[in-house]
């Protein structure tokens, strides 16, 4: 359907008395998602820009984007944007959010910018109780550079770096960074949420609303995991990778809130926080 | 109170990728075997099903999906 048919589809369905329950938000371009099919990059883009949308915050919000796959995002969200270098998004959200404390400034970054290359950035933003929303989205995998392992690569898990599966003793553990910048005095809130279904989706959602709401009381940071597919670099169906998501990312990453309003989430062992979390192995 | 539904497609932006279809409690949906500009098999809704509980647009990665309601 051409863009004429689809808003005269629109106006026809309107006019026999239906009302609208979804349309993508205005805060998000025209732009087509240069994303792989299914890819959750693009779903978290969705809920972010319908935060800002419901929020009536876009002439004052700024978006700071990594490299990785989400590196262009500034082309889809219509709202003022910068490039970092890879990993540095935090320090320069802080830079952007200290010189412009009414604006509502966020990163958007994947486990490779966030939790490899940009380790330091992410943990001193963090420790440092900067006012921002850092929306973290992992895949477990180097996306965008063609499927090579990440700190969150599980057990076992398969990549181009590692084609027999991560292998502890060669490669270390899987870093839940999430938990540990939970225990860092500089997070007001820190949750992991996922985007694969409509329940999850809704979740998602309140918790971004909550991490951008939260800029507002000036507490600190508020970090929102999405533990995410990467179906291109996983080599599945996105509704596959979807499953395999669910079965082995989450018993690793579980679902859910680790610190709320500047306190430890109810349900939230502290062992988990400061012990290993047993880790499954993984078989793909 | 029971709804009737209807969905309207970007088919030219859909890529094909049937998470939609996973969520869609009423098999509204399916992949068709005619593909769009870009190569891939586009959404269409196969059946009058639809109650506009908007599940498969929450999933749509590619935000293709606009849907609409009224009481019936
Ligand atoms: C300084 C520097 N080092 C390495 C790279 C190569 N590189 C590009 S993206 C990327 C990792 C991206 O992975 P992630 O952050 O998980 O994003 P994803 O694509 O999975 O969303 C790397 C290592 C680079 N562009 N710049
Ligand atoms: S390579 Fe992976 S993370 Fe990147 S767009 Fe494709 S599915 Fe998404
Ligand atoms: S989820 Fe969106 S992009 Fe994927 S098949 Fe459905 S309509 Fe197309
Ligand atoms: S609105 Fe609900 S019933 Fe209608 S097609 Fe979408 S998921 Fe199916
Ligand atoms: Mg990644």
């Amino acid at each position: 359907m051409a863009n004429t048919d689809i808003e005269q589809r629109k106006q026809e369905l309107l006019n026999q008395g239906y009302t609208e329950v979804y349309t993508k938000t205005k805060v998000l371009t025209d732009a087509v998602l240069h994303y792989c099919p299914g890819c959750g990059h693009g779903t978290t883009h969705r809920l972010v820009a319908e935060v800002i949308d419901e929020m009536g915050i876009q002439d004052k919000t700024v978006g700071v984007s990594p490299v990785g796959c989400s590196v262009m995002a500034y082309n889809y969200f219509d709202v003022d944007f910068q490039e970092a270098a890879h990993g540095r998004a935090p320090a320069l959200a802080t830079a952007i959010k200290r010189l412009n404390p009414d604006c509502f400034v966020f990163t958007y970054q994947g486990d490779g910018d966030l939790a490899a290359i940009g380790t330091a950035e992410t943990i001193h933003a963090c420790n440092r109780g900067e006012n921002i929303t850092m929306i973290f989205v992992n895949n477990g995998i180097y996306g965008m550079t063609g499927g090579q392992m990440a700190p969150t690569t599980l057990v076992g898990m398969k990549s181009a770096t590692t084609p027999y599966g991560r292998n502890v003793a060669l490669n270390g553990y899987p870093l839940r960074i999430t938990e540990l910048l939970a225990t860092l005095p500089g997070t007001y809130y820190v949750t992991r949420q996922s985007v694969q279904t409509p329940a999850a989706v809704r979740k998602a959602k309140a918790a971004i609303r909550k991490a951008f709401e939260n800029q507002k009381l000036q507490k600190g940071v508020s970090f929102v995991e999405i533990v995410s597919n990467c179906n291109s670099g996983w080599k599945m169906t996105p509704v596959a990778a979807n499953k395999w998501m669910e079965e082995n990312m989450f018993p690793n990453y579980p679902i859910g809130d680790i610190k709320v309003d500047g306190k430890i989430a109810e349900g939230i062992d502290a062992n988990r926080l400061v012990l290993s979390h047993p880790l499954t192995v993984v078989n793909k | 109170m029971a709804f009737k539904g209807q969905i309207v497609i970007d088919t030219e932006r859909c890529k094909g990728c049937a998470v939609c279809l996973a969520a869609c409690p009423m098999q509204v949906i399916e992949l068709s075997k005619n593909v769009n500009g870009k190569g891939y098999n586009y959404t269409e809704v196969v059946n009058d099903k639809c109650i506009g509980c908007a599940s498969c647009a929450m999933v749509c990665p590619d935000g293709v999906i606009s849907v609409y309601k009224k009481q019936c």
